[in-house]
């Protein structure tokens, strides 16, 4: 038996290194991954939820945030491929028309 | 025995992550990536949520990562370049982690004795309690996801087409 | 009974509209139809009025109030109210009456020119802001009425726009005379302040009621109300405007600055008199002004060579008697000789606008001569307005001139010294109007236009010359006998002051006064005989024998330039360089761009954080997050950390 803050713990934990990842990765793909690790995370603090008190619908929003992600993953790396296509480069850095 | 499983997953977990912050080629960071949706899936099961174990592998570790493997290979990028990052990022960002962290944290500690124990005892969710709510009480947002997902399929498509094309 | 008094205004007000609305696309006749009839109707129901005031005398003060307020605000209540007194109704029938033969005289004057409908209109206005201002039950209504003739006056005088000089005459009029609205509007405020009232009737018993009020605010109102008829009834200081407004039609010249607009000083102080009866200071204030003004004027007007800048100057002068008719609270006095100025002043003005219509122009008193032959009727209608301001016995101008004169002798020492300067003027008033119609009708032709021959004027024309040469003959005899005649018992009701002088002289000095003022008028005749009687250089002569005075009173005393030197030019310079670069530029522009720079300097350092750089953004995104997080959790957990530490201890 183990206290439930352990997980959240975790969660935490893997929450923040996937923002840390953000951060300091340089691959776009890679930054995406580390947007799919942070998701990851929260899953595992809302499965923890659903045991906690028992109830089915923290479970099923797991199941719709996996649904969106897989979405999102499709959509992003459909992105990524047409960025790579016109800049020939995934480096973050060098990707900022969006500036002033 | 809990214990041990939960101890050594965890530990997985944190191995892949820091992996992939580590890593300068993209495919081992995916291949982390895997290795952490993995453990996860078992933390899971650990927890009693049975179906979503088993969808964390179907769908995350076996469909989504796939896909980024794939998208790494077709775009061969290589090593990372070094280049001059964001100063903010460094100074800005790295902090408010540490302060998100630790709040969260904080938080998490005080309510710590809160929160019932998990065990392996525990009762599991079966699946036929999920479908009873997911298609009687949620039918909608289910059915919303479907057309979410197909849109995503057109816009996936779409976006990645070659030039050109009618 | 009712009078209808709302009538008088609005007639003329009927007639602008039609005429400067439509009048260019009505007939001429039609045109003229409309502008005579609306002072002639005014003129009846003022004649009714006064029939029926003249039955029954004790019905008046009569107010009609018109239902629909005006303003109600608070403790200040003004109301649209037309009041008849025996002043009024005098003031109306000179208005009214005068102004109606001016009319008809218009219509042969005007009747070549360009703006015929134009100029009927203005006129029409005229006459309605006029009688608003004499009908006036309260001060501020009265206010809206002087404004309006100095609009009136404006558009009239700048008749003629495409002349750069009558459109500058018209401008100087009106800033002048705003400049004493000024006066008026202090005076407004104050009696507002102090009485709560601006009704004239209120404020008359206010007064009566309070006996210890004397001197301080009232003296203060008096003056400042007095600024503002000197700037309308042109005394000094702000005389400057009259002499330039010879560049509108000379019937303008008649109605509006001998007759009726510049009375409105005179009425306005006759009318308020309950105020000045209780301030010495501002009653010798007024008539000083008056005595000075007289003078001045006279003196310029002996050098004038344009006959209607003579008569410009001459109308100064007579003002300047009325001013001083009222500052000896003789106003019953001030306001006779009103009446007769009005009559013997529009009948000079018309009648050397003959003179100028059968020159075919020429206003020049060196160009004219000889025109007694040429122009029978105009000659000896003028001859009768010289006479009558000369004051001649019997002729209303002696009447009225000497019933001011006796009662400015009457006050003490400063009244003799008054009395002096009266006479004085007199003696001028006399001799430059002599030498005017000398020089216009007497002698060779000095003309230098022989294509075009003097030609006498229509029947438009002649007719109202006659009617008002009548008037001004017999006119004073309503004004003679004791107290001013029946002229005076019908205003002694409105107008007796309250420390009035009832014929303190003996009989003999009376006389004595008289037969001055008569030797004086005929010394003056005798003199212009001399100068300008036969052809001869005296005057030339004269002239270059005193070049110093001569050349001040031509200049003006350069009073004009003086002005112009010590208050407009530093005006000017104000506005360009502190109100035009200093307050336009520096400040309002300034804080314009001010404003601006501040929000493109923040524009600009705020662009800097759209980097475009996607890690800085996920920086930025994950400290908002924690700071988020932070005021969340402090906020609760501070507030609930003691109480929620203490269930735990019991869980």
């Amino acid at each position: 038996m183990i206290p439930s803050s352990w997980y959240l713990i975790l969660s935490a934990v893997l929450f923040s290194m996937g923002v840390a990842g953000f951060l300091i990765k340089r691959s776009l793909v890679t930054v995406f991954m580390s947007i799919e690790l942070m998701l990851n995370a929260v899953n595992l603090s809302f499965v923890t939820f659903a045991h906690e008190w028992h109830m089915v619908k923290g479970q099923i929003f797991v199941f719709f945030v996996m649904m969106v992600a897989a979405a999102e993953a499709a959509v992003g790396l459909a992105i990524i491929i047409a960025i790579f296509r016109t800049r020939a480069t995934l480096n973050v850095d060098q990707i900022d028309l969006m500036k002033f | 025995m809990h214990l041990a499983l939960f101890l050594i997953f965890a530990a997985f977990a944190l191995a892949g992550a820091t992996n992939l912050l580590l890593q300068k080629h993209p495919i081992n960071a995916a291949l982390s990536l895997i290795v952490v949706m993995s453990s996860l899936a078992v933390l899971y099961l650990l927890l009693g949520a049975e179906f979503l174990a088993v969808a964390q592998i179907i769908v995350y570790a076996g469909a989504i990562m796939v896909l980024f493997t794939f998208v790494i290979m077709l775009l061969n990028e290589g090593v990372e370049e070094k280049t001059h990052g964001s100063r903010v990022a460094k100074i800005v960002g790295f902090p408010a982690v540490a302060v998100f962290l630790s709040l969260v944290a904080s938080v998490i500690l005080a309510e710590q004795n809160h929160l019932s124990p998990v065990g392996l005892n525990d009762g599991i969710i079966r699946i036929q309690d999920l479908s009873a709510v997911l298609f009687r009480d949620l039918l909608l947002p289910f059915e919303v996801t479907s057309v979410l997902i197909l849109i995503a399929i057109l816009g996936a498509v779409a976006l990645a087409r070659k030039d050109g094309h009618e | 009974m009712t009078l209808y008094l709302w009538l008088i205004p609005l007639l003329p007000l009927a007639g602008f509209l039609i005429n400067g609305l439509l009048g260019s696309r009505l007939t001429k006749a039609l045109v003229t139809t409309i502008a005579l009839l609306a002072p002639l109707a005014a003129l009846g129901v003022v004649v009714r009025a006064a029939l029926l005031v003249w039955s029954s005398p004790a019905s008046l003060p009569y107010v009609e109030t018109c239902p629909l307020g005006w303003i109600h605000a608070g403790g200040l209540n003004i109301d649209f109210a037309f009041a008849l007194d025996q002043l009024t109704l005098v003031m109306l029938l000179v208005i009214t009456g005068v102004g109606f033969l001016i009319h008809i005289y218009s219509v042969g004057y005007m009747s070549l020119e360009e703006g015929y409908a134009r100029y009927f209109a203005y006129l029409n206005l005229f006459l309605f802001f006029m009688t608003i201002l004499v009908l006036a039950e309260n001060a501020l209504l009265m206010f809206v009425g002087w404004e309006g003739v100095g609009l009136a006056s404006y558009l009239l005088i700048g008749f003629y726009f495409s002349r750069t000089s009558a459109a500058n005459a018209g401008l100087k009029a009106f800033i002048v005379n705003r400049i004493g609205d000024f006066g008026f509007l202090i005076a407004i405020f104050l009696l507002l302040a102090n009485f709560g009232s601006l009704s004239f009737s209120a404020l008359a018993a206010n007064i009566a009621a309070h006996p210890e009020l004397q001197g301080g605010v009232i003296t203060a109102i008096a003056l400042c109300l007095l600024f503002g008829a000197t700037g309308k009834s042109a005394q000094i200081p702000l005389y400057i405007w009259l002499p330039d407004a010879m560049e509108g039609p000379t019937p303008v010249s008649a109605l509006i600055h001998a007759a009726t607009m510049v009375t409105a000083g005179v009425y306005m102080i006759a009318r308020t008199h309950f105020l000045y009866d209780r301030s010495p200071l501002a009653l010798t204030v007024v008539a000083v002004i008056g005595a000075a003004t007289a003078l001045f004027a006279a003196t310029i007007g002996l050098v004038q060579t344009d006959i209607k800048r003579v008569l410009a100057y001459s109308t100064v002068s007579q003002l300047g008697y009325m001013f001083l008719g009222c500052g000896v609270a003789a106003y019953s006095a001030a306001i006779f000789h009103l009446v007769t100025h009005a009559f013997f002043k529009a009948l000079l003005f018309l009648a050397a606008g003959s003179v100028i219509h059968g020159l075919s122009g020429e206003q020049d008193l060196r160009k004219m001569g000889g025109l007694r032959k040429k122009l029978p009727i105009t000659f000896w209608t003028m001859t009768a307005g010289v006479f009558a301001i000369a004051g001649f016995p019997g002729l209303s101008g002696f009447f009225s001139k000497d019933a001011i004169l006796t009662a400015a002798f009457q006050q003490g020492s400063m009244g003799k010294a008054l009395w002096f300067v009266g006479v004085v003027t007199a003696l001028l008033t006399s001799f430059y109007m002599f030498r005017l119609w000398y020089l216009a009708f007497f002698g060779e032709s000095r003309s230098d236009d022989h294509t075009h021959h003097p030609h006498e004027s229509p029947w438009s024309m002649l007719g109202p010359l006659v009617l008002l040469a009548i008037l001004s003959v017999v006119g004073g005899w309503m004004g003679f006998g004791e107290g001013l005649g029946r002229f005076g018992a019908f205003l002694r009701p409105v107008l007796t002051p309250a420390n009035a002088p009832e014929s303190s002289i003996s009989t003999s000095l009376e006389i004595a006064l008289l037969a001055i003022a008569v030797a004086v008028a005929l010394t003056g005749w005798f003199i212009a005989h001399l100068f300008y009687g036969s052809r001869n250089n005296r005057a030339a002569n004269l002239a270059a024998a005193l070049p110093g005075p001569y050349k001040l009173m031509v200049g003006k005393y350069w009073i004009d330039e003086l002005y112009n030197n010590t208050i407009i030019k530093p005006i000017f310079l104000f506005s360009r360089y502190i109100l035009g670069w200093v307050v336009e530029e520096g400040i309002i522009r300034g804080s314009a761009w001010l404003l601006a720079g501040i929000v493109t300097l923040l524009g600009e350092l705020l662009r800097r954080w759209q980097s475009g750089n996607l890690r800085s953004y996920a920086g930025w995104l994950a400290a908002g997050a924690a700071l988020l997080l932070f005021a969340i959790l402090s906020a609760s957990l501070g507030a609930s950390a003691f109480t929620l530490h203490l269930n735990w201890a019991g869980h």
